[in-house]
């Protein structure tokens, strides 16, 4: 009986309960908001005619159509094997090695049949209207991609860094203003040796008579 | 013995349990500041694409968001099953979508303006000629940098 001294406390038990309430409630209600995806720019609006200029050998061009059949150069193909060739068409530098475009660092084909090197290469990706749009997002990835991969492997080669990489560390806050602009620079140099060239155009109605 | 039964008379201790509130509490603040109260409601369906290429919206701040896709079910008997836009909380014409962007433009901060992208939160089963007249509207107002929204995983999926 001794011990019963001092204060009662008063009893916190219950406390964890309330706060695990509030805490599920809370857990239900989040939605973590998906904030990711493809990036794109669109064109301005008195500058589509441009791609009219090109040649045919610079240009390939992507045919989606409603039922989710893809012709590229006119010729069907499969969605899983558009990577590689629009890799194949970017890096072919068909320029000759006397030109001023001749492309140093290609390590494609250097077919004369398809494109001069990549600052020329244009990529056009056209659909139906009634084109799914799941389908138009899978191609833009595909094309996004072999751009990824070409960016990435000359990365590799001229800094021994991934882009990705790179990308990250400029988003980071705690590298120094030096070391950003030093990556600024890199990242630029590798944009430019395989600039995005992708254009969508016009969308095709589907004409029925 | 005797000793262990001074134990067993006096109080044992229990493990405290004085410091799980805190850990409940530590727990609650982290959902309650990832917790985003959504201030319009999707009224279209918008299941999102599959990518890999996929970018992060860095700064929420400087996005305008798009939603396209079929209305749900409860709005469809009035808006029917063709694919719509749906600015804010009310579904829009295709030629509403520039004075919306513009609108949205004019409420950010000034040194915000020039840089906004438009987050196109698309439905996969949506088609692409909404899409087109969208983006031709978008270039009209020079709102030229778009983010479609996907979320991540293998793009085939979505030719399936």
């Amino acid at each position: 009986m001794s011990k019963r001294t001092g204060m009662p406390t008063v009893n916190a038990g219950s406390m964890a309960d309330i706060a695990f309430l509030l805490l599920i409630f809370f857990l239900v209600t989040t939605v973590i908001e998906v904030d990711e995806g493809l990036d794109r720019m669109l064109p301005r609006i008195n500058k589509d005619t441009a791609i009219m200029d090109r040649l045919k050998k610079n240009v390939l061009s992507i045919f989606l159509d409603s039922q989710g059949k893809l012709l590229v150069d006119d010729v069907l193909i499969e969605p899983d094997v558009l990577q590689q060739t629009a890799i194949n068409f970017i890096d072919n530098g068909g320029a000759l090695t006397s030109d001023k475009d001749f492309c140093g660092y290609c390590l494609g084909k250097r077919s004369s049949k398809s494109s001069d090197n990549p600052k020329k290469a244009v990529i056009s990706i056209t659909s139906n209207r009634e084109t799914s749009y799941g389908a138009y997002i899978s191609i833009q990835n595909e094309v996004i991609a072999a751009y990824n991969y070409l960016r990435n492997r000359e990365s590799m080669r001229l800094f021994n860094m991934s882009l990705k990489d790179m990308e990250s560390l400029y988003q980071k806050p705690n590298i120094s203003f030096l070391v950003k602009l030093e990556l600024r620079e890199k990242i630029n140099k590798i944009q430019l040796l395989y600039p995005l060239n992708i254009v969508d155009a016009e969308v095709i109605t589907e004409k029925n008579n | 013995m005797s000793k262990f039964a001074k134990k067993k008379d006096g109080d044992i201790p229990a493990v405290s349990t004085a410091s799980l509130p805190d850990i409940v509490f530590m727990l609650l603040f982290f959902f309650m500041t990832v917790t985003v109260m959504k201030d319009s409601d999707i009224m279209v369906e918008n299941t999102l694409p599959n990518a890999t290429e996929i970018k992060k919206l860095e700064k929420k701040d400087r996005v305008i968001y798009l939603y396209v896709g079929k209305p749900t079910t409860e709005y469809q008997k009035q808006y029917g099953t063709e694919s719509k836009i749906q600015l804010n909380d009310k579904f829009a014409n295709v030629n509403e979508v520039g004075d919306y962007i513009l609108a949205e433009r004019a409420k950010k901060p000034q040194e915000l303006q020039n840089v906004l992208t438009t987050a196109l939160k698309v439905d996969k089963e949506a088609n692409m000629g909404i899409i087109s007249d969208i983006k031709q509207e978008l270039r009209k107002v020079n709102a030229l940098k778009v983010n479609y929204t996907t979320y991540e995983g293998d793009a085939f999926n979505n030719l399936k």
